[in-house]
């Protein structure tokens, strides 16, 4: 990329030219960090209607943690439902993707496009017969039960994602295994895991991401004390009429802002490359 | 001979069971409720009453006939059109700022990819923080414009909500264009250059027509996503003000759970909206990719 580097002319004249570009890149890194400074800021700070009246403190939360079934039920519901995505994502993906990638099996073409089709289906087109259908597999108002569905969801992108991750491994790693004696489970289990665990830690990432943050899906299939934080907190902020508790809501969304903001920071790498992966197939 | 052929067979077998988890799910939470939702379509099923029996083509009728029906389907249409374009100029432009490899630009790419980790609903209850006319930061702005409540307004509630999803996605847009950008050869550049291609000669002649698949996927992806609008506009706006921002999705959930609690009804509209968007996709993979082989 060292292509276009050389339109430089004097230093000085350079120097010039390069200003405008860090006056308006700094303004828009501004603009992106501003809304989520602004409200971790907020949600620390004294607003009307809210516990905080003065000064800093941690009001708001104390009214989040109070509120009805309480914060802690809340999180505990969006982090139940987050594993059961992740695993069933996890598990499906690893399973499928070495399928699709290392046999030949009737049905194969036809299961993986269907895998892929799910893709094009609304959410709320599926969500709608989902009310119905989860009461006959008494999977309805659970936890377990949005899990899946939210896994569902995944399943385009993971089984894809698992299924190049699989490809990208030499045969020979797999029949190397076998010859000593493992047989095509042993040689998942004990070698080929290892070498698709990059992929597998994307496809988690996102699974977890998606399923953390979804609201749609337990909007419809859930209620109650079975809400999973951002569906008690839309919930929060209407029930209270007239009085929006614009505090205890941002308190909230930091809450659900911090594990994302860390999960992003610290394996950005991999979160990069899931979406890099999604490119390359178009 | 024989041995190796049984081996393949066993191996078949093998694969078969592999892939089994993923067919059953994929039967059981997507195939049955496919068919589950074409025969709720035509049948009068209530929310509470259940089902009450085959009423085939009514909900078809009753929902085409539904006076939010044109609304939704114009408002939804506008609102795919204003994000697409938006996205994918501010998507590219970003793309271009951040094209070279620097610390800073490496920075710059953390920054514009950080909202894409933070939910839709999140972000859209955060946004709803920052327009409102009790807390939020440009509320003496807005007042010195004439504007009370950015939400207030049908214009106001658009653009808001418009800015919140370039806000939230044009980091996405731009890490795929980034894929395609950086897939150009930097001496074609170069040549450009040496035979005197002014800076817009090069983006027009160049750089958009060899970017053309990332383009095409991000065009493909930014229109689904759009058309199948719901988390932001159903927690900042409610559809309103008075049905203006009332989304095709948002109109399924209304009519499922709130003005007609009919399944039925509901089911009808998501099977237009899933073959709509089929249909849609179709003719977009027709137009973009079949100019992309030339």
């Amino acid at each position: 990329m060292n292509s276009t580097r050389r339109r430089s002319g004097p230093p000085l004249l350079r120097g010039v030219i390069r200003t405008p570009y860090y006056v308006l890149t700094t303004g828009l890194a501004v603009i992106f960090l501003y809304p989520i400074l602004w409200t971790m800021i907020e949600s620390f700070s004294a607003q009307p209607g809210s516990a905080q009246t003065d000064g800093y403190g941690l009001g708001n939360y104390t009214t989040l943690v109070s509120y009805q079934a309480g914060l802690g039920v809340y999180l505990m519901n969006s982090l139940v439902i987050s594993l059961v995505a992740v695993l069933v994502t996890l598990v499906l993906s690893l399973l499928g993707g070495y399928a699709f990638a290392r046999f030949n099996f009737p049905g194969k073409n036809l299961l993986f496009l269907l895998t892929l089709s799910i893709l094009m289906v609304p959410y709320a087109t599926l969500l709608i017969p989902l009310v119905i259908w989860l009461k006959y597999l008494h999977l309805n108002n659970t936890l377990v039960g949005v899990g899946i569905v939210l896994a569902v969801f995944q399943l385009p992108f993971a089984v894809f994602m698992m299924r190049i991750s699989f490809e990208a491994i030499p045969r020979e790693v797999e029949e190397a295994a076998l010859i000593d004696g493992c047989g095509t489970f042993g040689a998942l289990r004990r070698v080929l895991i290892f070498a698709v665990k990059p992929g597998l830690i994307t496809v988690g990432i996102f699974a977890f991401l998606a399923a953390w943050n979804d609201f749609m899906v337990p909007l419809y299939l859930l209620g109650g004390d079975k809400q999973p934080l951002p569906l008690a907190l839309v919930n929060m902020r209407q029930q209270v009429m007239g009085v929006i508790d614009y505090g205890a809501t941002e308190a909230g969304v930091v809450v659900l802002m911090v594990p994302c903001v860390v999960l992003f920071l610290s394996l950005q790498r991999h979160y990069v490359r899931g979406f890099m992966s999604g490119a390359l197939k178009g | 001979m024989r041995t190796a052929r049984r081996r393949r067979l066993a191996r078949d077998r093998f694969g078969l069971a592999y892939a089994s988890p993923v067919a059953a799910v994929v039967a059981v939470f997507f195939v049955v409720p496919i068919l589950l939702v074409v025969y709720m379509s035509g049948t009068n099923w209530k929310l509470l009453g259940g089902n009450q029996g085959i009423n085939f083509p009514d909900n078809y009728g009753d929902v085409v006939d539904h006076r939010m029906f044109w609304p939704a389907v114009s408002f939804t249409l506008k609102y795919t059109v204003i994000a697409t374009v938006l996205l994918i100029a501010v998507g590219l432009g970003l793309a271009m700022l951040v094209q070279e490899t620097s610390r800073w630009r490496g920075l710059l790419r953390t920054a514009f990819l950080l909202p894409t980790a933070l939910g839709l609903a999140s972000s859209s209850l955060l946004f709803y923080s920052l327009y409102s006319p009790q807390v939020g930061p440009f509320n003496d702005f807005f007042k010195s414009i004439g504007i009370a409540s950015i939400l207030g307004s049908p214009n106001g509630a658009l653009w808001a909500t418009v800015f919140l999803i370039v806000w939230r996605y044009s980091g996405f847009y731009m890490l795929l264009l980034l894929v395609g950008l950086q897939g150009i050869s930097g001496e074609i550049y170069e040549a450009a250059r040496i035979d005197g291609a002014s800076p817009g000669q090069i983006f027009t002649r160049i750089t958009i027509p060899l970017l053309r698949p990332s383009l095409a996927l991000s065009i493909i992806m930014c229109v689904t996503g759009s058309l199948l609008a719901f988390d932001q506009f159903f927690i900042l706006t409610k559809g309103g003000p008075d049905g203006s921002t009332m989304t095709i999705v948002q109109l399924v959930y209304n009519l499922a759970f709130e003005s007609k609690r009919s399944l039925g009804l509901a089911a009808a509209l998501s099977v237009i909206a899933l073959v709509a968007l089929v249909v849609v996709n179709i003719f977009q993979l027709r137009v973009l990719r079949g100019k992309g082989d030339e």
